[in-house]
């Protein structure tokens, strides 16, 4: 079983929900991000949802797109990415870690190149914004084969005969994107993300994972009720930019261990 | 012979386009898809297409000789497609009306556009005025700058400009906010693409609605000359004022396509939009595989032009096809070349040509003095140059 798999099934046997922080790598800077992640972890994170910067982050929403930024800034691509998730896995041979990013980074290296890279970095699972299955086979194959789960995003807008294609293409979980538009957008519509995860789970037994427009312990409680997991980026993201060095692993904490405490309040 | 036949039923032009795309648009994708291969055909579209052609924008575009031009060069005669004349003064106007049309049956009553030198986003503010849409453009605000005019058309026109300050601040991140409008509003928004990239049907829709102007230069140079130039020369951003003129003429056998990208401050500097010329490797962005400009990660970058309609990064996906396939040739000239090229139309012909379209007339010069008398290079004057009187201005150190 990948780390991916063990950790969703953990989780069921204990009733609860995952908790998934989404932090871009290299922001505020490369210094950080390691300490932070494990700070992530020991705050309750069930995985970690580790963006890989691009200069044009075309699915993301203005907090995202200037962590990015300021990631860039200091040189931060897909190989530095891979050296963080390295160092992580130094100390921490447990968490799962799920690279998400764009495909262009990927296609400068190639599919295979990459996989064969993520692999050495021990990475989990990968989420490619742009990359819709049709376009993707090569990734898919040379992820799989490695046992890295190419993970994929379900809209509110994905008819239900492509989520047959979607789940067939997708291992580790499925990703429901909450709302129609960017990262960190208007707040979503519980009832309706209900409706729609109960349709996804119809059609596959994997874990269905949602996020996009999770921006606090409500919300997060409310959506831990009806998913598997419960993915949480912009919030964070939105912290980290408003901390300094010195307060930057405290503030984390603080919010972290607030979500935490709603997912987990979900299901009881 | 085969005849040319791109691209594949999903956008592909051999490994290049595709729809390379967020989950949340390949709905809406597929919708414009079908919708553009119901009406592609359809003669009662076809016709609205022509009328506004016709009576809107006052098509057919003449062909002129440059005879004064082509004397003071020395060598090739040079002809001009007059895109220029135009209503909207660009080539920009032909796929607006065409989108606009589609926008009005899929009942999409707000259209969005992305613009560099501001020419896309005036076709579309006006397309938009003259069918009752809601218009919003997205700018970079560094083209906002440098292209004042047409930022204050847009407004007279009643579209919204929204300025872009992210990224690099021009076309490429003007395109990235466009997309994530359109992924939020993704119900009730037609997004007007102006150049042939995006994803699929892009790139073939937008060539498609440009080659109108290939169309009617092959019927035009047969009237005037009794038969076709050797070479057709088309700047090149995006590519779809080139793709327009070039599309007909692919199966034409002895003309030589020519592409002329910009080569900035020169290629050696780096600070350059040449994707083509300079071999880049070849990428993902704006939901299609092509030629891009981008560093060891894969992170696209700052590209410079003197012209805001060719700083771009990428190029269509057909372009990065007529390449491989070496049916078409790309080059690249340097800001400073194309001023030239610009001053000497003014001059010698009585025409203000846009800075895009100086590059293909400065491309146009240097092959001309190496061919003969009896030879013809047809230019595509893709628009005029009223709107970049600013930056001319201020390049010879000139006040208005």
């Amino acid at each position: 079983m990948s780390r991916i798999q063990t950790t969703f099934a953990t989780l069921k046997q204990h009733g609860k929900t995952a908790l998934v922080p989404y932090i871009t790598a290299g922001d505020p800077h490369p210094k950080h991000t390691v300490n932070l992640m494990h700070t992530l972890v020991k705050c309750g994170a069930d995985m970690i949802e580790l963006g890989v910067p691009f200069s044009d982050p075309m699915a993301d929403g203005p907090v995202i797109q200037r962590a990015s930024e300021r990631a860039l800034k200091h040189k931060v691509g897909l190989t530095a990415v891979l050296q963080m998730v390295k160092d992580f896995r130094a100390v921490d041979q447990k968490t799962p870690i799920i690279l998400m990013g764009y495909a262009n980074p990927i296609e400068a290296i190639g599919a295979k190149a990459f996989a064969d890279r993520a692999k050495a970095a021990d990475v989990d699972g990968v989420i490619t914004v742009d990359y819709p299955p049709e376009e993707c086979a090569v990734y898919v194959q040379e992820l799989r084969s490695r046992d890295i789960d190419p993970i994929f995003l379900l809209s509110p807008t994905t008819e239900p005969s492509r989520v047959d294609l979607i789940v067939k293409q997708a291992s580790g979980f499925v990703y429901y994107v909450s709302l129609k538009g960017v990262t960190g957008a208007a707040n979503l519509d519980i009832n309706e993300v209900s409706g729609r995860v109960a349709e996804i789970r119809k059609k596959t037994n994997l874990p269905v994972g949602v996020g996009f427009g999770i921006r606090d312990a409500a919300t997060a409680k409310a959506t831990a009720a009806i998913a598997d997991a419960v993915v949480v980026g912009s919030r964070i993201v939105t912290t980290i930019e408003s901390s300094t060095d010195e307060n930057l692993l405290h503030n984390v904490a603080a919010l972290m261990t607030e979500l935490k405490t709603a997912v987990d309040a979900a299901k009881q | 012979m085969q005849l040319y036949d791109m691209p594949d039923a999903r956008g592909h032009f051999g490994q290049f386009g595709g729809t390379f795309v967020a989950e949340t648009l390949v709905e809406a994708l597929d919708e414009l898809r079908l919708m553009y291969e119901k009406y592609r055909h359809d003669p009662v579209f076809l016709a609205e297409y022509a009328y506004d052609l016709k009576h809107f924008v006052g098509r057919p575009s003449p062909i002129y000789h440059a005879k004064r031009l082509s004397d003071k060069v020395g060598g090739a005669q040079i002809y001009l497609k007059r895109e220029d004349l135009n209503h909207t003064g660009a080539h920009k106007i032909n796929n607006t009306i065409g989108q606009a049309l589609l926008a009005k049956r899929m009942g999409k009553p707000r259209v969005i556009a992305e613009t560099g030198a501001g020419q896309h986003g005036v076709a579309t503010a006006t397309i938009a005025a003259r069918m009752g849409l809601e218009c919003v453009v997205y700018m970079g605000s560094e083209d906002i700058k440098r292209q004042a005019p047409n930022v204050f058309r847009m407004k007279l026109l009643g579209a919204t400009v929204v300025p872009v300050e992210s990224g690099s601040k021009t076309l490429k991140d003007a395109l990235n906010e466009a997309m994530r409008d359109w992924v939020t509003n993704v119900h009730n928004t037609f997004y007007i693409i102006g150049t042939v990239a995006g994803p699929h049907p892009y790139p073939m829709m937008v060539r498609d609605f440009q080659a109108i102007i290939g169309i009617e230069a092959k019927q035009q140079m047969q009237e005037m000359v009794g038969r076709q130039p050797d070479a057709v020369v088309a700047c090149v951003g995006g590519g779809s004022n080139a793709m327009g003129i070039f599309y007909p003429y692919i199966d034409v056998p002895n003309v030589r396509l020519i592409g002329v990208e910009a080569a900035g401050h020169g290629l050696e500097t780096g600070m350059h939009a040449a994707p083509l010329t300079t071999n880049s490797p070849v990428g993902v962005l704006h939901g299609n595989r092509t030629y891009l400009m981008q560093d060891n990660d894969g992170n696209i970058i700052e590209t410079h032009s003197v012209s805001a309609g060719l700083d771009y990064p990428g190029v269509g996906p057909e372009h990065a096809w007529l390449k491989d396939i070496k049916r078409a040739e790309y080059v690249a000239i340097t800001d400073d070349e194309a001023m030239a090229a610009f001053h000497n139309l003014c001059r010698t012909e009585g025409i203000i040509p846009a800075l895009e379209s100086s590059h293909a007339l400065a491309h146009a010069e240097k092959m001309a003095k190496t061919m003969r008398k009896d030879e013809i290079i047809l230019v595509n004057l893709s628009g005029r140059g009223d709107k970049d009187i600013n930056t001319v201005a201020k390049l010879a150190n000139i006040t208005l």
